[in-house]
């Protein structure tokens, strides 16, 4: 014990005096939080809507009123005529245009039309949801059914755990996975093969010190960094994005000891393989990073995918562990069998193979 | 105290060891001399318990390298040839580092230290960053770093390596200082130069000895006669014997000075007669080391 508190103690030293490194490990991660956490933003704030009032009723005024009262969207310009349409979305001076028909205020509420710019496809589609959602209320409850009866029943659809549908609440579990995975394979890996490197590894290795105790030592340190990146992350997601934390802390934690553990198996097991200081960087980057933020639902959704990079994403500890961390800040659901189990076997799997193939002498 | 017999060592398709066998008693200086590849590294990382022998053994104070390398670890020191320590670590972190590795208690080690600070002269530096120290002076921590736990057996692989030749001289004076207090040094080394300052020699190549004895011994195993060829007109001499040598002599240059080998007191006569009219003393000398494993390697290749 005393001598993984030696080498532990030495890592440490080489992590504070590398004033750089330490820079990026703190700094990196509050970097991304307020970068993705405001960039990746799924939602429409002053949404800018061009209005044609064809009928220019009390009606029609109030539906336009009704429309921005809702806070989202903002009345760009009011238009004259359907000349003027094409002219707005070229120069950007709307996202959408809601055209009131001539004879709203007498009953017809078939004309409305909403006409969106989808050029960039993503958010026309939010757009449209929104807006037809909007004016269709307001038409609904200020113009009851002239003539025709009601639709006798309407779907509403209320979102559960994320009611606000926040971008934000969904990216901070995903860069704890992101950061630990990048603090602890990434970097362990580099410790490691830099000593292997430079020969200082040899030398360790003839004093009576077990390989075992020459990884926990080193591992310890990034173990604690890594923790120190999850709090801060999950710190500035609160005070920043309001990110909501409705399980237990202590739930929280033991699943992020235990992603750590596979992260650093990870690290292990590159560091093991690779011959270099710049093979293991690449590998690292690779095997970590990438699939992290591509394969894991971070970003890109699982269900949305080709069903072969489904099984590919499944094989990813990020996935399973999002899975988790979404569901106790956002769910407060802290117990998941199936997640724990798969988990446990990979971080099992993971260390096994690193085990093996890091060799306690140097042939 | 260190014992090597019939020591085979492959990698893959290439031998680095084949059939080497040597003995370093206390209080000796055993040096390893030869070229790169002639397999003195996979030599001391296997006594060192870093590399498993294909055949043959190697034992440290009566345990098997290999088989009991835990119990032979504690009592041996090994200055890998690369070693570099630890740069951002100061001087005193670095003892202190490889002190706890070896599970030296406080106060041997605060004993210990002052020791190795009083014979390396390092004291002043205590908080020096290693990697600010000067190339002498990291081997010098290096080395105070494999004595911290009080080693029976230093194994040191070119620890004079990139050294300058004030520094690598204090270094050999400190090796015969502890050599003198008992302990048993392997020390390998491709200067041939130091090989004269060895109690015994073992001349290496292709992963085999070639020679071994005292360096007296060695150079006496020379079998043919010198003149050493010295002064301002030295290049011209050996433009000269270039050009046109005499038939059976063979000129080597060492630096400052040509090694004429010669076997007749004919072939003497001729290469005087032929070097009369420059500027260079010639004179008879005997063998060094250098001339007799220069000869030794042709003999083996």
């Amino acid at each position: 014990m005393k001598r993984v508190a030696a080498i532990a103690r030495k890592e440490l030293v080489h992590i504070v005096r590398d004033r750089r490194s330490l820079a990026v490990a703190i700094l990196m991660p509050l970097a991304m939080v307020l970068i993705y956490g405001s960039v990746i933003d799924m939602e429409l704030r002053d949404l800018q809507v061009g209005v044609l009032d064809l009928d220019r009723s009390d009606a029609s005024r109030e539906l336009v009123r009704e429309m921005t009262a809702s806070g989202f969207i903002v009345e760009a310009a009011r238009l004259a005529s359907r000349a003027e349409v094409e002219a707005g979305f070229r120069r950007g001076r709307f996202r959408a245009v809601l055209v009131v028909p001539a004879g709203y205020a007498a009953g017809d509420r078939t004309g409305i039309q909403i006409l969106v710019d989808a050029a960039d496809a993503a958010t026309a589609a939010t757009v449209d949801n929104y807006l037809q959602a909007v004016v269709l209320r307001a038409a609904r409850e200020r113009l009851p059914a002239a003539g025709a009866p009601p639709p006798p029943f309407t779907a509403r659809t209320r979102i559960w755990f994320n009611p606000e549908l926040a971008s934000a609440h969904f990216v901070v579990p995903g860069l704890v996975a992101l950061v630990m995975m990048m603090i602890c394979a990434l970097l362990t890996s580099i410790a490691i093969t830099r000593e292997k490197e430079v020969g200082t590894l040899e030398q360790i290795l003839t004093t009576p010190v077990a390989p075992a105790q020459v990884i926990l030592g080193k591992a310890l340190p990034y173990v604690g960094l890594g923790a120190l990146d999850a709090a801060l992350i999950l710190a500035v997601g609160r005070l920043a994005f309001k990110v909501p934390m409705n399980g237990s802390w202590l739930a929280l934690a033991a699943y992020t000891l235990l992603f750590i553990v596979i992260a650093l198996a990870v690290g292990l097991l590159i560091s093991a393989r690779s011959s270099s200081l710049r093979v293991a960087m690449m590998a690292a980057i690779i095997v970590t990073m990438l699939p992290t933020m591509v394969l894991s639902g971070f970003v890109f959704p699982i269900a949305s995918m080709p069903r072969a990079l489904q099984a590919v994403c499944q094989l990813m500890p990020a996935t399973h562990f999002l899975v988790v961390v979404r569901g106790i800040l956002l769910k407060g659901q802290n117990w998941y069998p199936l997640q724990t189990a798969i988990l446990a076997a990979m971080a099992i799997v993971i260390l096994t193979l690193a085990a093996r193939s890091f060799r306690l002498r140097l042939e | 105290m260190i014992r090597i017999d019939d020591l085979h060592k492959s990698y893959g398709a290439t031998a680095a060891v084949r059939g080497l066998s040597l003995a370093v008693g206390p209080g000796r200086i055993c040096g390893l001399i030869g070229p790169d590849g002639a397999g003195k590294t996979t030599t001391m990382r296997i006594v060192c318990g870093l590399l498993a022998p294909d055949r043959g053994t190697a034992t440290v104070l009566g345990r098997d390298c290999t088989r009991e390398a835990r119990a032979i670890k504690s009592r041996l020191g090994y200055m890998p040839q690369r070693f570099s320590l630890y740069p951002d670590l100061t001087v005193a972190e670095n003892l202190r580092f490889f002190a706890d590795l070896f599970a030296v208690g406080r106060q041997e080690r605060a004993r210990r230290e002052a020791e190795l600070m009083e014979f390396s002269k390092l004291g002043p530096f205590r908080e020096r960053r290693a990697g600010r120290l000067s190339g002498g002076m990291k081997q010098k921590l290096a080395l105070s770093c494999t004595l911290i736990h009080t080693p029976e057996v230093l194994v040191l692989d070119e620890p004079t390596t990139g050294v300058d030749p004030v520094s690598r001289r204090e270094f050999w004076r400190i090796l015969r200082d502890l050599a003198n207090r008992g302990l048993a040094l392997l020390v390998s080394t491709p200067y041939l130069d130091e090989a004269d300052l060895c109690d015994d020699i073992v001349l290496m190549h292709g992963g085999r000895a070639i020679a071994r004895g005292t360096p007296a011994e060695v150079a006496a195993g020379f079998p043919r006669r010198l003149l050493e060829v010295r002064g301002p007109g030295l290049s011209a001499a050996i433009a000269l014997l270039r050009e046109t040598p005499v038939a059976g002599t063979d000129a080597r240059r060492y630096g400052d000075r040509l090694h004429v080998v010669y076997t007749d007191q004919d072939q003497a006569a001729a290469v005087r007669a032929r070097l009369a009219g420059l500027a260079v003393e010639v004179s008879p000398v005997g063998p060094g080391i250098e001339d007799a494993f220069v000869a030794l390697l042709e003999g083996a290749s």
